[in-house]
């Protein structure tokens, strides 16, 4: 069976500093894939260039069997993205924003309502959902966001930091509603986030430093090789303590790096 | 060229920009107070400085101008829009969809040609005010022509704005086209006594046939002369579109 996702050296740079650097995965229909890094890893990068926004320097990408180049259009038909920053047009209503995303997704009028207030009272929004976008707080919006990315139903979903600004009960809405997506409908889910929770509950996690793949694995696995005690212990062995662009000497870190994961297989 | 024409992808960023121009008072503040600006400064200033108008003929002269004046400023104003949709992360969401590149640049043509003929005619309200002579019968004849007037300037905007990033560099090179294209199309002042390079200059702009074209329309109907200009306007308006859709199909 073709992967989901299939990425092949994969190489993106932004004058100069390499935000991708020679990045290889393989994702299979139907996982929970959690793609994690610290700030700056090059984690929505890579989805922009699977998502069709951004074009690699090098290398190959193919989502759901179609070529990220030269088949944009079929890639776009077969995904769904929850954008990690804003994506809403913040002078229309809740309704509209989701009224347009239906009408460009094409989806038929009576599935297009249903499904939009189906998303609406998932995320809570449904008693507001005439209000200017402008009017709602940080944390409404996200969740107008996440609705509006679960709207229409596609092969492969994309995830930038779904949860986050989100308060608990909302955060458990939607983890209840990736579940259930993954159940009913196979979907191929492709997220990043800085929760370590979160991260445990996917079938498989990569970790991603600098652009560089570092680990690619089932959670379990990781923390068993290494004798973690979680998933958090794991991420900080493997990428450091020190905050990132705080790196006063990238290549001296990079060492350090190197040396851990040699000692550690 | 597959699914050119996404009409229901088309038909709602159409929709969602005249939705957000209803909710924009300042937009249309300005495009009533331009004309008024305008009018008054010129017409009624300039108007009784120059001869060769007869007095009161000038403002009759000016107010073709004027109204292309705010199509001109109004179009550009609304390719403005999808820079801002870049900037504010709205334009991944369609750039995302499973629609054509094409369908978004002409459905961006389409709504600001929309937007900016309605502000084309709030010139028209002017009519009573400075006292110009038309029939109402030759306003209604010249709305479609104002249209497309609207249509090849938003859509030399959008081809202008489509790979743009910053307000300040589009209002930069919109300036450096709005105000030459304004001045050099016989909108102000008649060219044909103008220097040879100005009157060369004004051949090349299509600008000219829109005032032109407006201008013929007004005061004598549908003539010859204005046929050249519809055609050269329309020839104009397919280049530029064209063009416009060619800037947004290229990766971004
Ligand atoms: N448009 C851009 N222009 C220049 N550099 C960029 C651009 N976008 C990203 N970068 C750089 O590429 C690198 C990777 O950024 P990216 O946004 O992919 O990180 P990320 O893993 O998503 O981080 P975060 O967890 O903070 O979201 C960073 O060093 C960033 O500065
Ligand atoms: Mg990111």
């Amino acid at each position: 069976m073709t992967p989901a996702i299939a990425v092949s050296h994969l190489v993106r740079t932004y004058n100069g500093l390499t935000a991708v650097d020679d990045l290889s995965l393989e994702i299979p229909a139907g996982e929970l894939f959690g793609f994690l890094g610290p700030n700056g890893a090059g984690k929505t990068t890579t989805i922009n260039i699977l998502c069709t926004l951004l074009a690699p320097d090098s290398g190959s990408a193919h989502v759901a069997g179609f070529d990220c180049l030269a088949q944009s259009r079929e890639v776009r038909r077969a995904i769904g993205i929850i954008f990690q920053d804003p994506s809403l047009d913040e002078r229309l209503t809740a309704w509209e924003n989701l009224e347009f995303h239906g009408m460009i997704y094409h989806l038929p009028k009576l599935l297009r309502r249903q499904r939009m207030e189906e998303v609406l009272r998932l995320v809570a929004l449904w008693e507001r959902r005439h209000d200017i976008v402008k009017t709602f707080s940080g944390g409404m919006k996200r969740r107008l966001e996440v609705a509006r990315g679960l709207m229409h139903e596609p092969r492969v979903l994309f995830l930038d930091e779904p949860t986050i600004g989100l308060d608990p009960q909302t955060r458990c809405r939607i983890w209840e509603a990736i579940e259930r997506i993954r159940s009913e409908r196979r979907t191929t889910l492709f997220m990043t986030t800085h929760s370590m929770e979160e991260a445990t509950r996917c079938d498989r996690v990569a970790i991603l430093d600098h652009g560089k793949l570092l680990v690619l694995d089932r959670p379990q696995a990781l923390i068993a090789r290494q004798g973690a005690r979680n998933l958090e212990e794991v991420f900080l062995n493997l990428t450091g303590r020190g905050l990132r662009d705080e790196a006063a000497s990238e290549n001296e870190m990079l060492r350090t790096r190197v040396r851990r994961l040699k000692r550690w297989r | 060229m597959t699914n050119f024409l996404d009409f229901s992808a088309l038909g709602m960023i159409w929709k969602r920009d005249l939705i957000r121009l209803s909710r924009d008072r300042a937009q249309i503040a300005g495009s009533l107070a331009r004309p008024i600006l305008w009018l008054v400064i010129l017409g009624l200033g300039m108007g009784s400085s120059v001869s060769g108008f007869g007095s009161g003929r000038y403002v009759e002269y000016l107010f073709p101008g004027i109204i292309a004046l705010n199509l001109l400023f109004a179009s550009f104003l609304s390719a403005i829009s999808i820079i801002w949709d870049r900037e504010f992360g709205f334009l991944k969401e369609m750039l995302v969809a499973p629609i054509p590149r094409a369908s978004i640049a002409l459905g961006k043509a389409a709504s600001g040609a929309t937007v900016s003929t309605l502000q084309g005619c709030l010139v028209l309200l002017f009519i009573p005010v400075v006292g110009v002579s038309v029939s109402w019968a030759r306003v209604a004849l010249a709305l479609p022509f104002m249209f497309l007037i609207a249509f090849a300037m938003t859509s030399l905007g959008l081809l202008v704005a489509a790979r743009m990033t910053s307000f300040e560099g589009f209002g930069t090179i919109a300036n450096f086209v709005i105000m030459p294209m304004f001045f050099v199309s016989g909108a102000v002042f008649p060219l044909d006594r103008a220097p040879r390079w100005l009157s060369i200059l004004s051949k090349v702009n299509p600008m000219t046939y829109a005032v032109e074209g407006l201008r013929g329309l007004m005061r004598g109907g549908v003539s010859w002369g204005f046929l050249l200009d519809l055609t050269v306007l329309a020839l104009f308006a397919l280049l530029a579109v064209r063009l416009a859709v060619w800037a947004f199909s290229r990766r971004m």
